[in-house]
This record gives structure tokens, C-alpha cells and sequence, in this order.
């Protein structure tokens, strides 16, 4: 074709047909060796490593022209065994692997995780209230970091710069108070089989109350930027179509089932955590289409806030009872605090242990390389993570690990509609209708 | 470490005795809707005493163990009659130690309808690791019933591609079976060793 060789627009022959690799922004010369060819029908491979596709998800779309008519999703770019490692660890360090499976949602992760265990042990209703209300406190945080990702990134994918700034800025102020309970932004193994890991810090309450204050007021910027915005309606409305019957058959949950007009949440229908007690709505919308998920998760967010203001006042009233429960045979000992430099070993207890009490320190260190004995058997427990349901399968065989732990990410499950929603589509519809998902490959793959 | 086998354990603190890992099957009355879940399988399904191994209500979840041959009836009967219109997927499980039914699918169930929640647990050898593909019943299994097959090996008849999908196509083994090696390596620090997660000591 050309007179020159394009390092970055090279293309070879094989069994297949015409092999063209895209880097960067030469789509012009694809397109002029394309159109020369006179083929209509393009295969084209998108991703694993491509800014849009949520992490290293891969593409394989067929297009007749810009429209897509066929779309697979390959997927196990990010697969870390974290279910096969659990297994050769104690049940409380499983923790802090399954806190890296959804990075996006890591203290669902961890609170789906030690509800299964504690189900296991027969100590859910030991679990104290102030650590109930902490883990529903940092859950609904966690849903507003995590859908300011969905909403920032997504609105990225379609070209909108500005909303992605102001929600990476939001989420800002939920790591800091992230940051500032558990001493880790993320992936923080804050949620134990028991309990918490600690308390929350001096004063903390009143930096949340002001940080609920400033989100409810800049969540309004992201508002005025996209709702009503006439771009963005065209690029999501009546995009990446999936109805009733095909969230059910897909077993799609969460934003995605919710946009079809179902008020299917798990926080009402089968509440944990004590969510009976608390005063929320379900947002849901009759579009079954990109704008409704998007709409709903905007909605969510104050549904969160609310969730949290009433956290606090609960907190409040439960102060001083302790986050850990009182069986000494499963509590983990080892005490943490938040010191200037970040978290680690609180120095009373490495006083008690080290220079007081000889039981102590025995019961410290068994219990730290034993761990816990866990009764056999099997659960599975379920809770609604910002992207559905997120389940959790268990088996003991009554010793202090685990036999099987598997997760059932939503993210995983959701991607299998991406064929549903994108073919028959145009192509720039696909990146919209995958967003719409919101995968975090992390879970997809674990 | 310290070459002990078995369980390192010889101070009591743990306690030396192991717990069976298998449940024994409840008697009616299971409690809650499970007695309502069964009277209406029951009614809807003639071969219901044939068809279930046995049912196991523990820690409030129910547990129907279904005869392979009869797995695909059952689940188009609890979807279509009994109303479970959702399947939240496949996990696997592998027991050696239960000779001639190594392996072991468990489905978790969801009625939106009921707002129930029930659980399919299929047993297979390893030798002959077939079971029914539930896909046409649920179309959501189709990526579950991958990864179970990748991960245990249980091959899914009738699946439309049953093909590995987190591990690269050309891996050997399935990872998740308790026959197949963790890996790891030491790690040595000042001279001393530390051996692999899966070579360290355990109770």
C-alpha cells in the first residue's frame, strides 16, 4: 500500500485474512487500507490494555461497518488464585486476600467474607452493634468511592473530562476517611471475622459529619454537568438495552436489574447488618438503558449519605462498647491503633503482652499462628456491593483455615450481558454500555 | 516447618479432634419455608424421592443433593413452577476423601418472587466428572459453569463452549482441586528460611 512501513500501524498477512495492528492515534491509515479492501466485515480486537475497558478486560467485537452484530468478552487478564491462597492461610488472614479481589469495593469484600465466617462459627448475633453499624458506616462510604469511580470513569469513556475530575475529588474525601478509621485507603483488611480491627479514632465522628456535609454539596457540581446534559443523554439513552427477562435469565444484579424498574436490593429484601433499621429508598427507573444506570447510581449517593447520617447518630449512642466480640477463642488479639506514622501494633498491648501477663502473650501467639477452629460445614452469604449482589461460598472442614472460599462477584456475572447489550449497536455504543456495568476486573477475574 | 506432619498441634489448645466434614441429611420438620420449598417440589415433581440424595437444612441455608441424571429436570422445574428465576452461579468443591464423589457443584439459588433462597449440590466422581449443563435453564451459568470446569475440572455437557476462562487455554490441571500444589517458593531472609504458605505448618 503505502511507500513508507508505519512502526505503529503495521500490518501482515496470515490464515485468518489481513492482520492490522493499532497503536495510538493512526486510525486514518487503517481506514484508507481498509476501504481499499473492500471487506465490510472487521474483526476487531479491543484490549486487554485499553484506557477504556475497565481494567484489563478484552474485547473481540465484529463489525459490519460501525455496527457491532457480534461481541465476546475474554476475560482472566488479572486471575491472582486469591480463592486458592485462602485456603493455606487462617480464616482471619483470608481477609486480607479477599480485600483485594473487588479493589473498588474492598470492605464489601470483607464484611461478605466475615459474615460467611461468622455464620459458620454461629456468632452472628455476638457481633456488637458499634461493629455492625462501623461495617454499614464503611460500607455505604465505600458505595460512594466506588460510584464516583463508575460515574467519573464512565463519563471519561464518553469524552466528558470535567466529571471525572470532580469525582476522583469526592472520592478523595471518602478515602481520607478511610484513611483516617482504619489507617489504609483501600484494600485495608479492616473487617474481621468478630468484629473490626479497631475503633474508631478520637473525633472522627465530627470530621465524618463535615466531610457528609461537603460531599451532599459538591455531588450537586457532578448533577448540573450530566443530568439533562444534552450530549450525554444522546450518548446513553436508549444505549445497551437489557430488560427484565434478561437481567433474570443473565442473573444480573444491582444498578443494572434496578434501571428495568425492579426495586430488587438486598438491603431491603433480605437485609444484614441491620439495614431494617435504617430509613432509605431504593432509586430505581424504567429505562433499561445507560441513562437509567446512571441515573440510579446519582441517586444512590444521597440514599448512602442518608445511610451514614444515621450511622453517626447511632455511633454516638453506642459509645464505648467494644467492635470485637467477647469469645476470647476468637477475638484476634493483637490490638491496632492509628499513630503519627500510619497504623500499627498498639504499644498498650505490646505492653501488656510483652511485660505483665506471661497468658496473654500465650494466647496472643497461639491464636496469631493457629488461628480459630471453624466448625464444618457450609454458607453462602450475599450482600448488595455497589455493583449487586456479591456472594460468598464457604466450606470448612473444621479446621483453622478454610477448604473452599469462593466469591461470587457481581462484576463477573454482570460482564456475560455485555453481548446482550452491544450487538446490533454501534460501536462507539459499546464503551457506554460497558461502563454501564461497571466491571472492576479485580472481581471478574480474583 | 520443624518437619512436624499431621496436626502440630500438641498443647489441647485447638482441641485434636476433627469434626466430620460431611453433614448427615436433616428429617422433616426442616424449618422456616424450606418444609414449604420441599412440599411444592414434591407436588409439582413425582420423582422427587428419587431424584434428591437428601436434604441437609444446617446453620439456616437448605441444601438439596440431587442425583446427577436428574439435576437439568429439577432446575427447570424450580425455575418455571416453584418460581427460582434466578441462579447466582456455580462454585466447586473437591473432596478427595469421599471416594467415588470427589467432586462437587453447589448452585445457589435466588426467587425473587419468594424471597427465597435455596442450594443445588451435585456429587461426581473424578473419573467420570459429567454433569448436565444448566445454561439453557439459567443463562447466566454460562461463565460459572467455565470457571467450575476451569478451576475442578467438572465438565459440563452441552455447554455451548466450555473452554477455560481464568486460566490461559493451553494451563494444565485445575488449580483449585486440593490435588493440585499451591506453589510458592522460600523465602530466606538473613540466612534463615521461611518455606512456602503451602509448606508451613498447619492445624
Amino acid at each position: 500500500m503505502s511507500t513508507y512501513t508505519d512502526p505503529y500501524a503495521s500490518s501482515q498477512e496470515t490464515t485468518e485474512g489481513r492482520v492490522y495492528s493499532v497503536t495510538g492515534g493512526d486510525w486514518d491509515s487503517l481506514v484508507t487500507e481498509i476501504g481499499a479492501t473492500k471487506e465490510e466485515r472487521v474483526v476487531l480486537n479491543m484490549g486487554p490494555q485499553h484506557p477504556s475497558t475497565h481494567g484489563v478486560l478484552r474485547l473481540v467485537l465484529e463489525l459490519e461497518g460501525e455496527t457491532v452484530t457480534e461481541t465476546r468478552c475474554g476475560i482472566g487478564y488479572l486471575h491472582t488464585g486469591i480463592e486458592k491462597n485462602t485456603e493455606y492461610r487462617n480464616w482471619t488472614q483470608g481477609v486480607t486476600f479477599v480485600t483485594r479481589m473487588d479493589y473498588l469495593s474492598p470492605l464489601f469484600n470483607e464484611t461478605a467474607y466475615c459474615l460467611g465466617v461468622e455464620k459458620l462459627l454461629g456468632i452472628t448475633n455476638d457481633v456488637t452493634q458499634r461493629a455492625t453499624v462501623i461495617r454499614v458506616m464503611m460500607m455505604e462510604f465505600n458505595r460512594i468511592s466506588s460510584h464516583m469511580v463508575a460515574l467519573g470513569t464512565g463519563a471519561l469513556e464518553l469524552g466528558a473530562i470535567s466529571p471525572m475530575i470532580f469525582a476522583f475529588r469526592e472520592r478523595e474525601k471518602v478515602l481520607d476517611i478511610f484513611e483516617l478509621i482504619s489507617g489504609l485507603r483501600m484494600n485495608m483488611a479492616y473487617v474481621r471475622p468478630g468484629g473490626l480491627a479497631q475503633d474508631l479514632p478520637q473525633g472522627s465522628l465530627s470530621k465524618i459529619r463535615e466531610t457528609v456535609k461537603d460531599l451532599r454539596h459538591n455531588f450537586k457540581d457532578n448533577e448540573k454537568l450530566l443530568i439533562g446534559n444534552s450530549i450525554w443523554i444522546k450518548r446513553t439513552q436508549g444505549i445497551g438495552y437489557l430488560d427484565l427477562a434478561g437481567c433474570t435469565t443473565l442473573g444480573v444484579t444491582g444498578p443494572v436489574l434496578r434501571a428495568t424498574g425492579l426495586p430488587w436490593d438486598l438491603r431491603k429484601a433480605q437485609p444484614y447488618c441491620g439495614y431494617e433499621d435504617y430509613q432509605f429508598d431504593i432509586p430505581t427507573t424504567d429505562t433499561c438503558d445507560v441513562y437509567g444506570r446512571f441515573l440510579i447510581r446519582m441517586q444512590e449517593l444521597e440514599q448512602s449519605l442518608r445511610i451514614i447520617e444515621q450511622c453517626v447518630s447511632k455511633l454516638e449512642k453506642l459509645e464505648g462498647e467494644p467492635v470485637m466480640v467477647a469469645d476470647k477463642k476468637i477475638a484476634w488479639p493483637s490490638q491496632l491503633s492509628v499513630g503519627g506514622d500510619g497504623m500499627g501494633n498498639s504499644l498498650n498491648h505490646i505492653r501488656e503482652i510483652m511485660g505483665e501477663s506471661m497468658e496473654a502473650l500465650i494466647h496472643h501467639f497461639k491464636l496469631v499462628t493457629e488461628g480459630f477452629k471453624v466448625p464444618a460445614g457450609q454458607v453462602y452469604t450475599s450482600i448488595e456491593s455497589p455493583r449487586g449482589e456479591m456472594g460468598v461460598h464457604l466450606v470448612s472442614d473444621g479446621g483453622t483455615r478454610p477448604y473452599r472460599v469462593h466469591f461470587r462477584d457481581p462484576s463477573f456475572n454482570n460482564l456475560q450481558s455485555t453481548a446482550a447489550m452491544c450487538e446490533g449497536g454501534q460501536i462507539a455504543d459499546v464503551i457506554a454500555a460497558v461502563a454501564s456495568i461497571d466491571p472492576v476486573m479485580g472481581g471478574v477475574d480474583r | 516447618m520443624f518437619g512436624v506432619t499431621g496436626s502440630g498441634d500438641t498443647s489441647g489448645f485447638g482441641g485434636l479432634v476433627a469434626s466430620p466434614i460431611n453433614i448427615g441429611s436433616t428429617q422433616r420438620p426442616f424449618g422456616g419455608y424450606f418444609d414449604q420449598v420441599a412440599d411444592d417440589l414434591e407436588r409439582v415433581y413425582p420423582l422427587f424421592s428419587d431424584a434428591i440424595e437428601k436434604v441437609v437444612v444446617d446453620r439456616g441455608e437448605l441444601t438439596l443433593f440431587i442425583k446427577r441424571d436428574r439435576l437439568f429436570d429439577v432446575a427447570k422445574i424450580l425455575r418455571d413452577q416453584l418460581k427460582f428465576e434466578m441462579c447466582m452461579g456455580v462454585s466447586g468443591a473437591h473432596y478427595p476423601s469421599e471416594v467415588g464423589r470427589e467432586l462437587h457443584a453447589v448452585y445457589s439459588l435466588l426467587s425473587i418472587t419468594r424471597n427465597q433462597r435455596i442450594r443445588l449440590e451435585v456429587c461426581v466422581s473424578d473419573k467420570d466428572s459429567h454433569l448436565p449443563s444448566l445454561v439453557e435453564v439459567w443463562a447466566g451459568l454460562n461463565w460459572h459453569e467455565r470457571e467450575t470446569f476451569d478451576m475442578f475440572g467438572i465438565i459440563f455437557d452441552n455447554h455451548s463452549g466450555l473452554t477455560r476462562i481464568l486460566m490461559p487455554d493451553d494451563w494444565p490441571g485445575h488449580p483449585q482441586r486440593k490435588d493440585y500444589p499451591l506453589g510458592g517458593i522460600d523465602i530466606e531472609y538473613k540466612g534463615a528460611t521461611v518455606p512456602a504458605p503451602s509448606q508451613r505448618r498447619s492445624y
